[in-house]
């Protein structure tokens, strides 16, 4: 034994007893496996949540120096991106100005007119400011932020912002920064809303931009309530000197005093951008997530044979998914911080790790014998499989681990994750997915022990309920013989593929749901990236909670930190950053500033003014020491993006603002309005009054409820009237009678489409006094036998009586046409009819010879089946033989009518019982009906005269089985013997006339054996222990002999030499059925429920599945595919190269077995009283043809497919011909 | 007598499916589409890695290779997806390992990483980025091909399509927009391999339910 199996065989037992731990206690593994999924999930708690939203981090301005390229790792706080310049360093301006004090002559537009006008001289100043000191001098130009044109694509924003210069932004650039435009400009709000773009947006407006803080807060608007204007000179600086902006700063500050402006000025932030998801990303992303959800989409289609099917395919994701979080949080508890955008790498992780292993896992356990207990089940088919679960592992992680070594970061990383998640995922199959299988599994059994109790017991069958929508329960019908449903074509049958389509949108209202889901996702998305919408909150939030969104009021350090990344206790930021000992010094002021330039506080000043509404209060917050936070976060990035500069993965530095305070008094106001500026409407708010707040916000909104409301009501008139144009009124009440189709009903399909209405009689080929036994055909005859023992043949095209065995004296009637019932037992013996319904124009047409004592061929004048419009006439014809002797039947002679029940009678009792024994096979080639018989006697009776040609008694052990294949008859014993007999005619084979068509696949042409011929049937060869156990089956084809027996083996014999080939062992139960053909097919079904499909050249197992609860009763193969069916009455259609289950079709409880295959995608069926036709390609039932008036308690057991497209079956003592007309189809 | 014989009950639809030359149109047209929009998302990854944030406009992003770059790569995968399971057939050994479209699902996938990974991932050099794509290539061709002749071809088309190609570039015909020439050539023929085997076994899969259908012709005929 070598290593690998002993590695094999301990692999395979630990799977077995893990097996049957989780089998048996699955809700404590449940539990313990959910609990271990929080506990690893528990990290990623504290990682930040996913966006694109910046990061920030705060040095102090002071020992600011530029960061260098090298990472250094004594800076444990910085983040790693702080490396190198920044892309830019931003200096605001920030300006509140105020007209004051406020004088009731101005007018609105005076409130920011002059206030917005001295922008331009403010600009002078700062583009005009040098600063000279020892080293040289330095001007805005120098450091500035040089940029080039502009995006193509922003043509119409030229005339704004700037371009091939220093990137300078202010409202000034409304007006091209020069005083003269402004001056001449009529409308300043016009100008400044004309830029604006129209509809919804969420990014940054130029408006934005250029004024610097948000639009609310500038103050610019006719209705301001506090009049103070509020914008910003935004300067984008290529370089940083220190010096230079200390000395602009101070020369602002002179000038511009701001008394009570306590702004801290220490503080720079740099702001790092992620990489933003546009729309050439998502389509990629979107293309990955496709992939993926096919991928899953065509696994968990795999799943099968299980009680829930989206259960565990849900439970199969659900395993893959936590699997993949407790390798993030795992990752996460050990240090390693995900550094990869996970949305971009979370497709390939599910792919890599896969879900194949689960499925595998399913289809082992499911194929285990369904008898067996659930938790012997689960052992098993975990053990089964534990090798190759093993085996893939050990490969994907090899491969995982030759990945790692590339030592490239992000596949390292990835790697490391797949392999955490791998693992982890081989712990949740294991213990969680085995678990919930196992639940299913047991569930699955419960249901159908539930299921099968009641019909067990012999009581009604409960009503179908809503179980599959396959199902046939075909109720009685009122009418007798009439039946069908469907059109008289299949073809009709099958919508066109546009129209299933359309109608199964309409069923499953796919376009509506998905377009409510869509309409939920963009409103998530709105809500989520508009700029005062959540993402924003949720920004604010962690910067709130981070240290540095707060300012310190009370002397804190000053921090330093990444905002976000460690979103502490919002309580105290200084205990989780106090380990930074910087210096609680206030703040310093530059050397600058100490020249003190106080000189021009007027009157107006903040803390004189006692009545607010009169004397404009400029006050500077902490909420403007950071004004830009306010912005939206894509207001540096989209500002950058105009000159194709991109900010992803970069970062800006953020300067302390330089505030500016500017009182102008009213004259100078009112100097610098333009002469329409007071054609605005006045102000229709009180000059002072508080109410102004009000006025504003309530009118909006009012107006835009009015809109809505006035469009909701419009829109839901027109669809009304839609509504009212486009469907009938009485559209619900039909509706309903469409919903729900009960069989039975009138038919129509899932869609509510009733083709009309066809009828197809069966016929009806009644004689036989006691139930039919045994039943062949040749395809042009059709033998019969009941248990009586009495054989009949039948014309299989036009069901007409020709001969019955045995005959009785040389008078014998063959045939009587006309409408006799059966009424008791054995008194018409010989004088049984056949009914014919569709005959009845030619009653007793003088076809038959009575005295030659066989008919004629009555193929010779073939009549058409009019069958469709025939009353029945069954009643309409006397049956009473004694008071119309030969009123309509000329050509019987009443005499024999009428002594004939007693003849019969003594025939039968001196004849029948001692000697003849109950025909127990039957078969019909060419003109010979081979009769075995319990007593071990073979007979060959010529199906024509009704002689018997020859018999042989050399076995005594009844014959269970017998299979007629060109001249060699093979009989199986009850004693498991087999015996080979040839049929020898004294004439040479050549001369054998051949008749019939080519038939099918699996009937040969059949010899025509004259009556002149002497036949001999001699017994070749007997193999005495053929079979341990009686021989249950046997099937001849293809020169092959095919035996099946309770022993659970298959033999192949081949029927020349009658050497046995093989044996084929599979099965653990009795053989049920086989089915072979002459493409050397094998497939055989057992009592244990499994279909093994075997190569007849090879004797090899093709393939091996479980489909049914008990007993496989009937098998049938077609070129693609094999049906089964059970005792569970299930029929199950199998895939015949790959043996997957295609589909199954519940039936009624007690259903008969019988299948029939009439062209390959035509399937019959037999069930209580009626056929079935079914569509192999889809599973749908056709049509239901109901075969007499009693349709309880006769199944239909036997049905023969003849080769005209007719079936034949038995029903009680009567034999049913059912014509397919749809699929007969000349071919030539 | 008795002339009349059974026919499927099949509609015209599926006759005209059965047809051989429409099926054939059929899956060269499906194969053709798959490659055309397979050229269009990586190209679209590669584009990305030289684009800003902001590309001005997305559309032109998509097509911002020559427009004929897609037809090619949808043609290039039609002949190809038609090829494998022809050469299959002639060799005679069909093509038997993981013939399920969960698989085939997969393999585009990992295909798609792959083209993921070389876009987006930074490598220390161009050695480095070659034999790792070189290497999850093979790792491609074993876990969903393991076929000699796969390979083969594999590696003959992908050596052609880089030969041909540096022609291209030679003649200024087509551009990179990457102008290190050498880094270009490095990954180019991993991922030529990569998706011949990737497009391979799409035609095969494909193929599969044409050779159900054709066997059950023949069997019925």
């Amino acid at each position: 034994m070598t290593v690998r199996e002993r590695l094999r065989e301990k692999i395979s037992t630990a799977f077995y007893r893990h097996g049957l731990l989780c089998a048996s206690y699955p809700v404590p593994i449940i539990l313990f496996t959910s609990a271990s999924i929080l506990a690893c999930c528990y990290p990623l708690l504290r990682l930040p949540l996913p966006g694109t939203g910046p990061v920030e981090f705060t040095t102090r301005v002071r020992d600011y120096t530029v960061p260098s390229h090298e990472p250094q790792g004594d800076l444990g706080e910085r983040p790693d991106w702080y490396r190198g310049p920044p892309v830019a360093y931003i200096q605001q301006v920030l300006v509140k100005a105020a007209v004051s004090p406020w004088d009731s002559t101005l007018v609105p537009v005076d409130v920011f007119r002059s206030p917005l006008g001295r922008v331009f001289s403010l600009l002078e100043e700062i583009r005009n400011h040098v600063h000279n000191d020892g080293s040289g001098v330095r001007s805005l130009e120098a450091l500035c932020l040089q940029v080039t044109d502009l995006l193509p694509g922003l043509r119409r924003m030229q005339t704004v912002l700037p371009e091939h210069g220093c990137l300078l932004v202010s409202p000034g650039n409304y007006w091209q920064n020069q005083r003269e435009l402004f001056d001449s400009d009529p409308d300043l709000l016009k100008t400044v809303h004309q830029h604006e773009p129209k509809g919804l947006h969420t990014s940054a407006t130029l408006r934005d931009l250029l004024f610097g803080v948000p639009v609310k807060h500038t103050g610019v608007s006719l209705y301001s309530r506090k009049r103070v204007v509020t914008y910003t000179i935004t300067m984008v600086l290529g370089s940083y000197d220190a010096r230079f902006l200390s000395s602009l700063r101070a020369r602002l500050r002179q000038l511009h005093p701001s008394v009570n402006c306590s702004l801290r000025e220490d503080h720079m932030v740099h702001v790092h951008f992620k990489e933003e998801i546009g729309m050439a990303e998502l389509i990629p992303l979107v293309t990955t997530y496709i992939i993926l959800f096919a991928y899953i989409y065509f696994s968990t289609r795999k799943i099968d044979m299980v009680k829930s099917k989206w259960g565990l395919a849900l439970a199969a994701v659900v395993t893959v998914l936590s699997s993949l979080l407790m390798s993030v949080g795992l990752c996460t508890l050990f240090g390693l911080t995900p550094t990869l955008n996970g949305g971009e790498i979370f497709p390939y992780l599910v792919v890599v790790i896969g879900l194949e292993n689960v499925l595998v896992l399913t289809k082992s356990v499911v194929s285990t014998p369904v008898d067996l207990e659930v938790k012997l089940r689960i052992a098993q088919g975990l053990s089964n499989e534990s090798w190759s679960i093993m085996k893939n592992m050990a490969t994907e992680l090899c491969i995982i681990l030759i990945g790692y070594f590339t030592l490239v970061p992000a596949i390292q990383e990835f790697c490391l994750f797949a392999v955490v998640g791998l693992v982890s995922d081989f712990f949740l199959q294991m213990f969680f997915f085995t678990t919930v299988l196992s639940i299913d599994i047991r569930r699955m059994e419960l249901a159908d022990l539930n299921r099968r109790l009641p019909a067990e017991a012999g009581m009604p069958p409960p009503k179908p309920g809503p179980l599959r929508p396959r199902e046939a329960p075909p109720p009685p019908r009122p009418s007798p013989y009439t039946i069908t449903l469907q059109t008289p074509a299949f073809r009709n049958l099958r919508l066109p593929k546009r129209l299933r389509v359309v109608y199964f949108l309409a069923r499953t209202r796919l376009a509506q749901r998905f377009i409510m889901v869509g309409t939920v996702i963009w409103i998530g998305i709105l809500a989520y990236t508009d700029p005062a919408g959540l993402r924003t909150y949720l920004a604010a939030q962690v910067s709130e909670q981070s240290p540095l969104g707060e300012s310190g009021a009370g002397g804190l350090p000053p921090h330093l930190g990444v905002a976000s990344v460690f979103p502490g206790p919002g309580g105290d930021p200084a205990s989780t950053l106090s380990v930074l000992p910087a210096p609680a010094e206030p703040t310093p002021l530059p050397e600058n500033q100490s020249q003190g330039h106080h000189g021009a506080p007027r009157e107006g000043v903040p803390h004189q003014a006692q009545a607010p509404p009169l004397v404009p209060q400029i006050s500077w917050g902490a909420e403007d020491e950071e004004g830009w936070r306010r912005l939206s976060f894509r207001h540096w990035p989209s500002l950058f993006s105009y000159y194709n500069i991109t900010l992803a993965k970069r970062y800006i530095s953020i300067l302390p603002v330089i505030p500016v305070t500017l009182h102008l008094s009213p004259r100078e106001a009112i100097e610098t309005r333009h002469p329409q500026d007071t054609r605005h409407p006045p102000p229709f708010i009180g000059m002072y009054g508080e109410g102004s707040k009000q006025v504003i916000n309530p009118l909006s909104l009012s107006r835009v409820a009015a809109l809505g409301l006035a469009a909701g009501v419009l829109l839901v008139l027109l669809l009304f009237c839609l509504y009212r144009v486009l469907c009938p009124r009485n559209y619900g009440q039909n509706g309903v009678a469409h919903g729900r189709r009960r069989r039975g009903d009138l038919p129509c399909d899932d869609y509510g489409y009733s083709p009309p209405i066809s009828e197809i009689s069966p016929l009806l080929l009644r004689g036989h006094s006691m139930d039919i036994e045994c039943l062949a055909s040749d395809g042009m005859l059709l033998a019969s036998c009941c248990l009586a023992g009495q054989i009949r043949v039948w014309d299989a095209q036009t069901g007409d009586c020709l001969t019955v065995i045995p005959k009785h004296g040389s008078c014998l009637y063959s045939c009587i046409i006309g409408g006799w019932e059966q009424r008791d037992g054995w008194d018409t013996v010989g004088v049984a009819e056949p009914e014919n319904l569709g005959g009845g124009t030619e009653p007793g047409g003088g076809v038959f010879d009575e005295d030659e004592g066989y008919p004629l061929r009555r193929r010779t004048t073939p009549r058409p089946a009019l069958f469709e419009d025939q009353p029945d006439l069954t009643p309409l014809i006397d049956t009473n033989f004694d008071s119309q002797p030969s009123s309509h039947l000329l050509l019987t002679p009443p005499r024999d009518g009428f002594d004939f029940g007693g003849l019969v009678e003594r025939a039968y009792l001196e004849h029948e019982p001692p000697s003849l024994g109950a025909v127990w096979a039957m078969e019909l080639r060419g003109n010979l009906i081979a009769a075995g018989r319990s007593s071990g006697k073979l007979e060959l009776w010529d199906a024509v005269e009704g002689s018997l040609r020859c018999s042989n008694e050399d076995g005594v052990s009844g014959i269970t089985a017998l299979a007629f294949l060109n001249n060699r008859i093979v009989a199986a014993r009850l004693d498991g013997s087999l015996d080979f007999f040839t049929v020898d005619i004294n004439k040479p084979l050549g001369l054998l006339q051949y008749r019939g068509p080519p038939g099918r696949s699996n009937m040969p042409p059949s010899p025509c054996y004259s009556s002149e011929d002497v036949i001999s049937c001699q017994l070749t060869r007997s193999v005495q222990c053929a079979h341990q156990k009686p021989i249950t089956v046997l099937r001849a084809a293809a020169g092959r002999v095919v035996t099946g027996s309770q022993d659970h083996t298959v033999r192949v014999y081949r029927l020349e030499d009658s050497c046995c080939l093989f044996t084929l062992q599979g099965h653990s139960g009795g053989i049920t059925a086989i089915y072979i053909d002459q493409t050397m097919v094998l497939a055989s079904g057992g009592q244990d429920g499994a279909i093994c499909l075997w190569d007849v050249l090879t004797g090899s197992r093709v393939s091996h599945v479980y489909g049914h609860r008990g007993d496989v009763t009937s098998l049938v193969c077609t070129t693609s595919c094999v049906i089964s069916s059970g005792l569970d009455d299930l029929i199950c259609i199998w895939d015949r190269s790959t043996g997957i289950k295609l589909y199954s079709i519940q039936q009624e409880v007690g259903c008969g077995a019988s299948l029939g295959v009439i062209s390959e995608s035509l399937l019959v069926t037999g069930g209580q009283g009626c056929v079935s036709f079914w569509d192999l390609n889809f599973g749908d039932l056709l049509q239901t043809v109901y075969l007499g008036q009693s349709s309880d308690g006769q199944g239909v057991r036997q049905l023969v497919v003849l080769n005209n497209a007719a079936i034949v079956c038995d029903f009680g003592s009567e034999l049913s011909l059912v014509y397919v007309p749809s699929v007969l189809e000349k071919l030539d | 007598m008795a002339s009349t014989a059974t026919t499927p009950s099949r509609g015209p639809y599926i006759a005209v499916i059965t047809n051989r030359n429409t099926n054939l149109g059929i899956r060269g047209f499906m194969l053709f589409s798959i490659g055309v929009f397979l050229a269009l998302v990586l190209n679209l990854l590669q584009v990305q890695r030289n684009v800003t944030l902001f590309p001005p406009d997305v559309i032109s992003s998509i097509f911002s290779s020559a427009w004929w770059v897609p037809p090619c790569c949808g043609t290039a995968s039609a002949m190809i997806g038609l090829l494998y399971p022809c050469i299959d057939s002639r060799l005679g050994e069909p093509h038997k390992f993981k013939r399920e479209w969960s698989s085939v699902m997969r393999c585009v996938a990992v295909f798609v990483g792959i083209n993921h990974a070389s876009a987006k991932v930074d490598f220390a050099n161009n050695v480095q980025l070659s034999l790792t794509l070189a290497a999850l290539s093979i790792g491609l061709w074993w876990t969903f091909d393991r076929s000699r002749s796969g390979f083969g071809l594999g590696v003959v088309i992908a050596l052609l399509a880089t030969l041909s190609t540096q022609l291209l570039v030679y003649n200024g015909v087509f551009q990179y927009t990457s102008p290190d020439f050498l880094y270009i050539r490095s990954w180019l023929p991993c991922i030529f391999f990569a998706g011949v085997i990737t497009m391979g076994n799409i035609g095969r899969q494909l193929a599969l339910y044409e050779c159900k259908r054709m066997s059950g012709k023949t069997h019925q005929d």
